[in-house]
């Protein structure tokens, strides 16, 4: 008795039920479909979060203000100052970091004749162009003048421009707008950069730091200067993140009185974290929803086990008189089980194509800019998975046929 | 004991004091109770027996699909009544072919395909051409590829004698092999087993209830309640074909009060 006996016997016998043979396979079918799609959207997905980081510097970390995650007082908040910048940048409190940058927002009404828009501003130092690596397209930034001065002078993104003289291709250079009433003069448009997450930093309005923190808010505190929204902090080649983000904690830590760093007030971040964290959340999001359509496999699983059993109840007689001619008990145990195997395998195949066709289409329509990835080890896990459900579904009912003695299934009515 | 009966004297089943019980619960059931019989190669035996009285048991037995609870049992030189149960499986395989009174072919499968079933679980090669040879001795050369449900009655039970002979085994077992067929098809059938009992030496035993199978047979051992209670030469086993079956009313002839009269009295049934 060899294998490609058993073969054409469960091959014959799927023939004859061809109906019923093909709506159990479907059941694995949509069950392969639906994880194998899964899994390679959400890696399609984790692909992209990624490329939407890459080129954001990795050797920059982001400081913010925030409620301490933990502990009960979540409402006191120290701000971050234009002190604090200052600190940073002195070598004995932070010596990995060669450059130190803030921004100070503020929502902003922006009124150029007789249109509108509200925007964003940005109040920046004048590193900030070079530490972000974003420059204007023509001409210098902001200077250190510029800002101590506090005047009144503006870059814009083409988004704004777009948004606010109807023409992306405007050159608004010299022109005035007013901002919350004051006017700013348009020096120079801002390079233009791809979006990241929806966020376009196109849109952006730049303003000297110091304009945006004593005219346009009122950033004031009492004894540190000025606050700031954000922090940027270049680390220098020989410094590395961990060193660089525990000088950082360290000092605003103590500034802020704080001894437990779980409770503390401020976030310190970089892309490169924030893009791993994103993929992290979302492997998970995908794992915990393929492991809900792998319930459909389960089903699947059990349809073919429901149809092993009818199958090997129908046959009963055959299976007697197969014993009788010399079919030994593991001859009918691998015929069964071969013909579960061939029935989860089909079904596995099946599901991988309609994968395909599932990915391709989500990849092309739904989701642009996602490219679903289902790659080998996608398809070896289906064809492992469809494996073991032959076999763990399969040896019940081949096992039940195995054992029959020969005699009462030959009487078998 | 039957040395004269057998045409070369050695003996292809030998069973001893076999004995069979079933334990049904607190009910001990003695299906066998001691059954010694010996038949010989080329010999065509009936065991007969009203309905209980063992004769299935027996065939279970003697076909290796069942075990004794104690005797020995000796089929073609081999200790049988201990084996185990993959033993068992080959011994069926190579010594044994059966023939049902239900047929029990394999549903839309081909003639050859059918025959070839116990050469598969051999593992032999030349399965089609020995399939071949062995429906052409059943006269069904020209329905290889035709299914059971293109194949009448005699037709499928012809079938199922070359799938019984198709692997050379040691004896044939057939259990009322023309039960579910009618009377010519039954004839054909039996015409076929005597043919390859007297031209091919096949050991043939059939079990069986009826009397006029039985005499076209050479031995008749009669069980009753688990035992032997005779077990008989044939004087003149009928050949099959030759003479028609006794109808009821010749059988059943002198046991009625009253004259026993109908309008078809005499004529064939």
């Amino acid at each position: 008795m060899n294998i490609l006996e058993n073969l054409r016997i469960a091959l014959d016998n799927l023939m004859l039920n061809r109906l019923r043979a093909l709506l159990t396979i479907l059941g694995i079918v949509i069950g392969v479909a639906a994880v194998t799609s899964l899994i390679s959207l959400g890696r399609g997905v984790e692909d992209y979060i990624a490329s939407q980081f890459e080129g954001l510097g990795a050797d920059i970390l982001t400081v913010r203000a925030r409620p301490p995650t933990r502990g009960f007082n979540r409402s006191a908040i120290t701000p971050l100052t234009t002190a604090d910048v200052a600190a940073l940048e002195s070598d004995a409190i932070a010596p990995s970091l060669i450059a130190v940058t803030a921004e100070y927002q503020v929502q902003g009404t922006v009124v150029y004749r007789y249109d509108s828009i509200s925007s964003s501003i940005r109040g920046v130092s004048p590193n900030y162009a070079a530490v972000n690596d974003w420059y204007p397209l023509e001409g210098g930034f902001f200077t250190e003048q510029d800002n101590t001065a506090q005047s009144q002078i503006a870059f814009m993104g083409k988004t704004a421009i777009e948004d606010l003289f109807g023409d992306e291709n405007y050159d608004p250079t010299g022109e005035t707008i007013l901002i919350n009433d004051l006017p700013f003069t348009v020096v120079g448009i801002m390079e233009e950069q791809s979006s990241t997450f929806g966020q376009d930093p196109n849109s952006a309005i730049l303003v000297p730091l110091l304009t945006a923190q004593s005219k346009l808010g009122n950033a004031r505190v009492a004894g540190s200067g000025y606050s700031v929204s954000t922090i940027q902090a270049q680390i220098a080649e020989d410094g590395d993140v961990d060193t660089a983000t525990d000088e950082i904690e360290t000092y605003l830590l103590a500034e802020h009185g704080i001894t437990n760093p779980d409770l503390a007030d401020f976030s310190v971040s970089n892309p490169e974290t924030i893009s791993e964290a994103r993929t992290e959340v979302f492997a998970t999001l995908t794992l915990f929803l393929s492991a809900i359509a792998a319930i459909s496999l389960l089903v699947g699983g059990i349809g073919v086990m429901n149809i092993m059993l009818v199958s090997v109840s129908e046959r009963t007689r055959e299976i007697g008189l197969r014993k009788a001619v010399g079919a030994r008990s593991s001859d009918i145990l691998s015929q069964f089980m071969i013909e579960a195997l061939m029935l989860s395998l089909l079904g596995g195949a099946g599901g991988i194509l309609l994968a395909l066709g599932v990915t391709t289409i989500a990849g092309n329509a739904l989701l642009s800019g996602v490219t679903p990835s289902l790659s080998a080890d996608v398809f070896l896990l289906a064809t492992g998975v469809c494996t073991g459900i032959g076999i763990l579904f399969g040896l019940y009912p081949a096992n039940r046929a195995a054992r029959m003695q020969p005699i009462q299934a030959l009487r078998f009515e | 004991m039957n040395d004269l009966h057998s045409p070369n004297g050695v003996p292809v089943i030998d069973i001893h004091d076999i004995t069979k019980t079933y334990e049904m619960g607190k009910l001990t059931l003695n299906v066998l109770k001691g059954i010694s019989l010996q038949i010989k190669r080329g010999e065509f035996v009936s065991i007969m027996g009203p309905s209980g009285s063992g004769k299935s048991t027996l065939m279970n037995i003697l076909g290796a699909l069942d075990q004794p609870t104690s005797g020995e049992y000796n089929l073609d030189g081999e200790d049988i009544a201990k084996l185990s149960q993959v033993d068992l499986a080959r011994i069926r395989n190579r010594k044994i072919g059966f023939v049902f009174q239900s047929f029990n072919l394999l549903k839309r499968t081909s003639a050859q395909r059918q025959v070839e079933l116990p050469l598969i679980y051999a593992g032999a090669r030349d399965r089609s051409k020995r399939a071949r040879a062995a429906l052409e001795a059943v006269g069904l050369q020209d329905r290889l590829d035709h299914l059971p449900s293109e194949l009448s009655g005699g037709q499928q039970q012809r079938v199922a004698i070359a799938r019984a002979i198709v692997g050379d085994p040691s004896i044939i077992l057939a259990d009322e092999p023309t039960g579910n067929l009618d009377s010519k098809s039954g004839t054909e059938v039996m015409q076929i087993f005597q043919r390859l009992n007297q031209e091919q030496g096949i050991t043939t035993v059939f079990v069986t209830h009826d009397p006029w199978i039985a005499r076209h047979t050479q031995r008749v051992i009669m069980i009753r309640d688990g035992q032997i209670v005779a077990d008989q030469q044939v004087a003149e086993p009928l050949v099959a074909g030759e003479s028609e079956r006794p109808s009821e009313a010749e059988e059943l002839q002198g046991i009625f009060e009253a004259a026993y009269a109908t309008p078809n009295a005499g004529a064939a049934d």
